[in-house]
């Protein structure tokens, strides 16, 4: 290198390039910078999150079916994130508001859309569509290219440590309330019965939609968890009650 | 030292004459060589799966294990962590020896352990994505247990390649390790950022991710476009000043240039993540910076594409008689193609079209395949000779072989991806005569079909090159030679000056 023969100056990159740990640091350092000041903000900034009604935490079974939607890779074709675009306000309505997602680990937002955005499907299909379209989706939209997921309608779902799961949840910043973890388990199961008695869990989670997705009554399955999901999806907040200066971030 | 390696006294030691030698631990650079190209392989045609799938939708086979959605993830890790790791750690750890006159530190054992554990990381994420097991993150689904595996061996990776450097023989450090170096750091400090999360229990697979909404979209795109700007271009980067001044018996172009082109390149990427979130709910002040930083980008990627294609000042005409350099220039070709179209793309107008399309997938594969592929294979091809001690390789014609099968398949593949991606982008948006919008979503879903089909056959073309190379080198490690027609320098003709 041509500065190996000569003293090193104060600004002589020769000086790094011979001390591997000065090297380090200095990389260290430089990479640092940019995600401290991008993302730090992001917590500080109280705008960051627009101030609105009716986002809560997801009931008991809306939880497990978005558990469902990530394991299935859901986010690797279809975002949950509407830009503020007239063709994608037609399309999918209201565009996207961070507080939507506040409580989401992880965020799905998703970088494509082999599918449409699913932000705000919830109530714009039946649920007899949405099983139909789960087990077979070219039964229903012949043109499509989604893989169907029977498995999901036979397979019953898994929830015996769903009190766990809040309490994992609480512990990483969804204010579930003590009496929301005690009635896990019966929030979930009550969410499939619309005969039973709902009026607990839609007091513990308003517009939680109460229905026999999958049509069999005998047994809470992986479809009803993930019908549950789609149903609630983008359903919380009542835009006509806002102004878009209410958004302003 | 291995025996193996022991044995092969003719090629260690330093280049001048002398001096006390070096014994080098090839043994393991071996066993990561052979790695690359057994994961390339299997990413490749997990590729040319979900590609297919895509067209052909009965592919899904309606079981779980099979379906997109699983398998994508599947195909990601398998080309960045899997083939790209694997020709990191192979490509690393044999340049920090060479260019330090040292050997490993830690010696073989800790060197086996780093290859054995980075592939049980492999296999432990891989199966987990097949059975349904992930964080839902782009590039970080590994769950937690895999990901504090992952970091375990990382710590060992980052000692054993500081450790090395400071045996060295070397007044300096080679411009290569600083951006290996780099590219271990940064990568440790985004995976133990991004990756936190709480296990629901001890036992069991499932976490929350610590981070939510805004900020864990944030978190991710800082993360993940770092895993670009570091794992598959700073650490890439490294190869490109080894293996290119190397192949081509030139010294680097320029010294200021590459210390430039280091400090400004990984100060500037890591803010550039933003760019992934144009127009979502993050904050239009980081958006904005996004942008910025990802259209600065562009000069320190082409200060180094400047400096890996000029160091063949005073070679060019060996381009005509060797394929592997070839490989090389074209791989730095491509990144110089690809480290303008992101400035592009991030430009907010842009990517208000081409966000959610195919553009971005094609993008990224041209970065993926054209730059990270193609300067790995030449790399690779370099290395087999030197380390299975035959001096040459099997076939030069092979080699040219492989190049223009891969890079056909790659110009098919990124040119489908521009018109499926471009074309979707603009029938989104598209309004008829009475202002209704024009098409369905699901019609856009349909046109997209013969362009899928295309680009999965650019795949198979990419996947038919690297198994013409899987068997060379199988050919070249048994010290065979093929009989062909060597390439040799056109001769030129003299000029003669006209007769006074």
């Amino acid at each position: 290198m041509a500065t190996s023969n000569k003293k090193p100056g104060l600004f002589d990159h020769g000086l790094i390039e011979k001390n591997v740990t000065l090297m380090m640091v200095l990389i260290l350092l430089t990479v640092s910078i940019g995600g401290l000041v991008e993302i730090i903000p992001l917590f500080t900034i109280e705008s960051t999150i627009e101030k609105v009604q009716g986002v809560r935490p997801y009931s008991p079974l809306e939880q497990f079916g978005r558990n469902i939607y990530v394991r299935e890779g859901c986010y690797n074709c279809h975002s949950q994130q509407i830009r503020p675009f007239r063709d994608e306000a037609e399309r999918y309505g209201h565009y996207s508001l961070a507080a939507e997602s506040m409580y989401d680990h992880p965020f799905q937002w998703s970088s494509k859309r082999t599918g449409p955005d699913l932000a705000r499907v919830g109530g714009k299909y039946s649920d007899a569509w949405q099983v139909a379209h789960l087990i077979d989706p070219r039964a229903v939209v012949p043109e499509s290219i989604m893989p169907g997921y029977a498995f999901l309608a036979t397979r019953p779902l898994k929830a015996a440590d769903v009190k766990e799961h809040l309490k994992t949840l609480k512990i990483v910043g969804v204010p579930y309330t003590d009496e929301q973890v005690e009635n896990a388990a019966k929030d979930l199961e009550v969410q499939t019965r619309p005969d039973g008695d709902t009026a607990g869990l839609l007091a513990r989670y308003p517009k939680a939609v109460v229905s026999n997705f999958d049509g069999d009554t005998k047994v809470v399955t992986e479809m009803d968890a993930l019908v549950a999901y789609l149903q609630m999806l983008g359903t919380l907040v009542d835009f006509t009650k806002y102004q878009p200066a209410d958004f302003k971030q | 030292m291995t025996a193996a390696t022991l044995s092969h006294g003719s090629s260690v030691g330093g280049e001048r004459a002398g001096e006390e030698t070096v014994s080098y631990n090839e043994a393991v650079i071996r066993l990561f060589v052979i790695a690359t190209m057994f994961w390339g392989v299997i990413g490749f045609m997990a590729g040319i799966f979900i590609a297919l799938e895509l067209a052909f939708p009965a592919l899904n086979l309606g079981l779980e294990w099979t379906s997109f959605g699983r398998l994508r993830p599947l195909h990601t890790s398998a080309v960045v962590f899997a083939f790209g790791g694997n020709a990191l750690f192979a490509t690393s750890l044999y340049v920090v020896q060479r260019t330090c006159r040292a050997t490993l530190w830690g010696g073989p054992l800790v060197a086996n352990f780093l290859f054995w554990g980075y592939q049980i990381f492999i296999v432990l994420a891989a199966s987990g994505y097949v059975l349904g097991i992930t964080q839902g993150k782009e590039y970080a689904e590994p769950e937690w247990y895999v990901d504090l595996w992952l970091t375990v061996v990382w710590v060992v990776y980052l000692l054993t390649f500081v450790g090395t450097i400071m045996q060295r023989r070397e007044p300096h450090i080679y411009v290569a390790n600083w951006f290996y170096l780099a590219m271990i750091v940064t990568i440790a400090m985004l995976h133990l950022v991004n990756n936190l999360s709480v296990p629901v229990s001890f036992f069991g697979a499932t976490s929350y991710s610590y981070f939510a909404g805004v900020q864990g979209a944030l978190v991710q795109w800082w993360y993940g476009h770092n895993a670009v700007g570091f794992f598959l271009t700073a650490g890439f980067l490294g190869m490109m000043y080894y293996f290119i001044p190397k192949q081509a018996g030139r010294p680097v172009y320029s010294y200021r240039l590459s210390i430039i082109h280091f400090w400004s390149l990984i100060f500037l990427y890591i803010w550039a993540g933003p760019h992934h979130l144009h127009y979502t709910a993050l904050p239009d002040w980081a958006q904005t910076l996004g942008m910025t930083f990802s259209v600065m980008l562009w000069m320190p990627s082409w200060g180094g594409m400047i400096n890996g294609i000029m160091t063949l000042s005073g070679a060019w005409d060996k381009l005509r008689t060797d394929p592997v350099l070839r490989f090389l220039v074209t791989s730095v070709a491509f990144y110089g193609m690809s480290t303008f179209e992101g400035p592009v793309m991030s430009i907010k107008a842009v990517n208000a079209l081409s966000h959610y399309t195919d553009w971005t997938v094609g993008h990224v594969h041209s970065g993926a395949l054209g730059w990270v592929a193609f300067v790995s294979f030449g790399a690779v091809y370099y290395l087999v000779p030197q380390l299975w001690k035959t001096g040459r390789l099997y076939s030069q014609r092979l080699v040219s072989y492989h190049f223009w099968t891969a890079t056909i398949g790659i110009v098919l593949y990124i040119t489908a991806m521009w018109i499926s991606g471009i074309m979707q982008g603009l029938m989104w948006r598209a309004y008829d005569n009475l202002g209704f919008l024009q098409y369905s979503f699901v019609e856009t879903v349909a046109a997209m079909h013969p362009f899928y089909v295309i680009r999965a056959l650019g795949g198979i073309m990419f996947l038919v090159g690297a198994l013409i190379m899987v068997y060379n080198l199988w050919r070249t490690t048994k010290g065979d030679v093929r009989v062909e027609k060597p390439y040799v320098t056109a001769p030129t003709r003299k000029f003669a000056p006209a007769a006074e």
